[in-house]
């Protein structure tokens, strides 16, 4: 079983490292790690210190990017940023994997009515307009980026119970499961020790993409002024402040919209090559 | 097929009772009661129309009565009268912003259909080749930019600095007094940018599912007998094989409707558009509830009757749907 699955991971990491795009991909993930917990290491500013002499100055040699409206260095905001959008974005989607997972397991697993209960909960979700119940919610409660976390994390995670749900009833029937079960293990080992593994895979690479949608919406949201609140820098909300001064400090609007779209772009490719790398029908060339 | 239709509108109850509670139950979370909110901003209501409001929304009364009657009241399309100063019915509000945003939807799904498929199927015929890793790029540039971020820069862009769009509203001043075909261009220029951003931005999902279906059809024998017995590489792909690969398509088409109304919030924010997002938005900015509780029934409803029509698309389309087959979720 371990020599089989060390066997699986080195043709997994092999394909995977065969795909340019994604290795690119993964490369820029890691950098942004390490540029966000770096941040105060890498920058000579502070994220919100003002500085009334130095306001909206174009980039250049000492400001990289530029300063803003209140004349903080625009790099630095955005440094401090990138740890508050992944935060978003990592927390978010754990929320949603964490539910989804549980979700999945249970119904599959265990069918009959509880599976009915929850995949009709599930559709009823899938209902809505997420970005709508997303506002709904947040309108409701005091601007906290916890708040963001939670609800991006509430709303996301029908995918994954499906998903999950999905390979758990695929898995269940699987002689080796059966044996499991004739040995008389209990329906936790059978679930964490043997259906559980096998569904990883495609729930890391719906998680990856998860990553990718999680920052995106936390920067509409702060664009339309309801996300992170200020001071606070996150992607989203420098943002929205460059956009007061497009027309003549065009600095603040450019840079932050490429960190999303070279992040969002980079968890989207690392996904896309997990899943075609795992993927066996996409292992032969024809 | 009426069977068919029958069994799926049936099971529509369940998900419309579903909706109602869950929204119910969002507006609820609020802390303090929506009375309060609506007083909060204008102190100089008396005590007396506070307990009056009270009594209209019934909040004196026990949650599951309160609910009941507000359900009662959604079958007769009473959503109640919005917050705002004009104090109108949320129904009417509803009925002339919805047309809008659907009509607009309505041309970027087109357009979306129209350019995703050759895409899909293209990059699907030349996989792995040099043509099927940009697009793949070029569609991923779409899923991965901030749509509102392009939206501004093409705004200024266009509008700003060239000065040959009209960056907000659907129509300019005075627009009544010009001919039809001037209002009908006039209503075009202003749509250009936000319904070019909304495509380019759906496009990845598609366009993915196309090559991945495209990919798998391909690889089925009886494309093999189709080529074996000597047909054209054209008539293979256009004939045999996209016929098989549109099947899931039809699907995708259902899957996107809360995604485009949801997305709708942000573009008629952004270019002014007075549509379904933009009163949801405003609503929710002026926590204005008996609109945001209908916005968000609305949308859920649309999204169902957006699933039944590509169901019903689908089984029009697949012969084995209809006839009975359970299908797997």
């Amino acid at each position: 079983m371990t020599r089989r699955d060390s066997y699986l991971r080195d043709v997994v990491w092999r394909r995977f490292r065969a795909n340019r795009f994604a290795v690119v991909g993964g490369v820029v993930v890691l950098a942004m790690f390490a540029l966000s917990i770096l941040a105060p290491y890498i920058t000579p500013y502070e994220p919100n210190t003002l500085d009334a002499y130095h306001v909206l100055l174009p980039p250049s040699s000492a400001h990289w990017f530029g300063t803003d409206e209140v004349g903080r260095d625009v790099f630095t905001r955005m440094l401090f940023g990138a740890r508050i959008s992944l935060k978003v974005g990592f927390v978010a989607v754990g929320i949603a994997t964490l539910i989804g997972t549980v979700v999945g397991l249970v119904a599959g697993y265990y069918g009959g009515w509880l599976d009915s209960l929850l995949m009709r909960f599930v559709d009823i979700m899938f209902c809505f307009p997420t970005f709508f119940l997303i506002l709904a919610v947040i309108a409701l409660l005091e601007p906290s980026i916890w708040y963001i976390m939670l609800i991006i994390g509430l709303t996301g995670w029908m995918g994954v119970a499906r998903l999950v749900r999905a390979e758990v009833l695929s898995i269940r029937e699987r002689d080796y499961v059966l044996a499991a079960r004739v040995i008389g293990c209990s329906d936790q080992r059978i679930i964490f020790r043997h259906i559980l593994p096998n569904a990883v895979g495609p729930v890391l690479v719906y998680a990856t993409l998860g990553v990718a949608g999680a920052i995106l919406t936390e920067s509409s949201l702060s664009f339309l002024g309801i996300g992170v609140p200020p001071p606070t820098p996150s992607w989203g909300n420098i943002l929205a402040s460059g956009k007061e001064f497009l027309e003549f400090a065009w600095w603040l609007f450019l840079f932050p919209g490429l960190a999303i779209m070279v992040t969002v772009l980079s968890y989207y490719l690392v996904g896309e090559g997990i899943r075609d790398a795992m993927d066996p029908r996409f292992s032969t060339r024809r | 097929m009426l069977y068919y239709l029958a069994k799926r509108l049936l099971l529509m109850i369940p998900l419309l009772i579903g909706i109602t509670i869950i929204t119910f139950g969002v507006i609820h979370l609020a802390p303090g009661e929506p009375v309060e909110m609506q007083v909060a901003m204008n102190p100089k209501v008396s005590a007396e129309a506070r307990e009056r409001l009270r009594k209209f929304y019934e909040l004196d009364k026990p949650l599951h009565v309160q609910y009941g009657k507000w359900v009662g009241r959604l079958v007769r399309l009473d959503f109640g009268r919005s917050f705002a100063p004009d104090g109108r019915p949320v129904i009417a509000k509803i009925r002339e912003r919805l047309p809008v945003t659907i009509s607009l939807n309505m041309i970027v799904l087109i357009l979306e259909f129209a350019l995703a498929i050759p895409i899909g199927v293209m990059a699907a015929t030349h996989r792995d080749g040099p043509l099927d890793r940009w697009t793949t790029v070029f569609v991923f540039l779409g899923f991965a930019t901030p749509l509102f971020w392009l939206s501004l820069i093409l705004m200024y862009l266009f509008g700003v600095r060239l000065g040959v769009l009209p960056i907000s509203g659907l129509h300019s001043l005075g627009y009544e007094a010009h001919g039809i075909w001037w209002q009908i261009a006039d209503l075009a220029k202003h749509l250009v940018i936000p319904i070019s951003v909304a495509t380019f931005g759906s496009l990845a999902g598609l366009s993915r599912y196309m090559r991945t279906g495209m990919i798998e059809v391909l690889g089925q024998d009886y494309i093999t007998t189709a080529r074996a017995k000597g047909l054209s590489e054209r008539v293979v792909i256009y004939r045999h094989a996209l016929r098989n690969a549109l099947l899931p398509a039809i699907t995708i088409l259902g899957l996107s409707v809360p995604g485009l109304i949801g997305g709708s919030v942000i573009f008629e924010s952004i270019f002014a558009i007075p549509g379904m997002g933009k009163l949801f938005m405003d609503g929710v900015m002026a926590r204005d509830y008996p609109l945001v509780m209908g916005v968000l029934v609305i949308g859920a409803v649309l999204t169902l009757v957006g699933n039944l029509l590509a169901d019903l698309a689908y089984a029009v389309a697949d012969p084995r749907i209809r006839h009975g087959r359970e299908r797997a979720l």
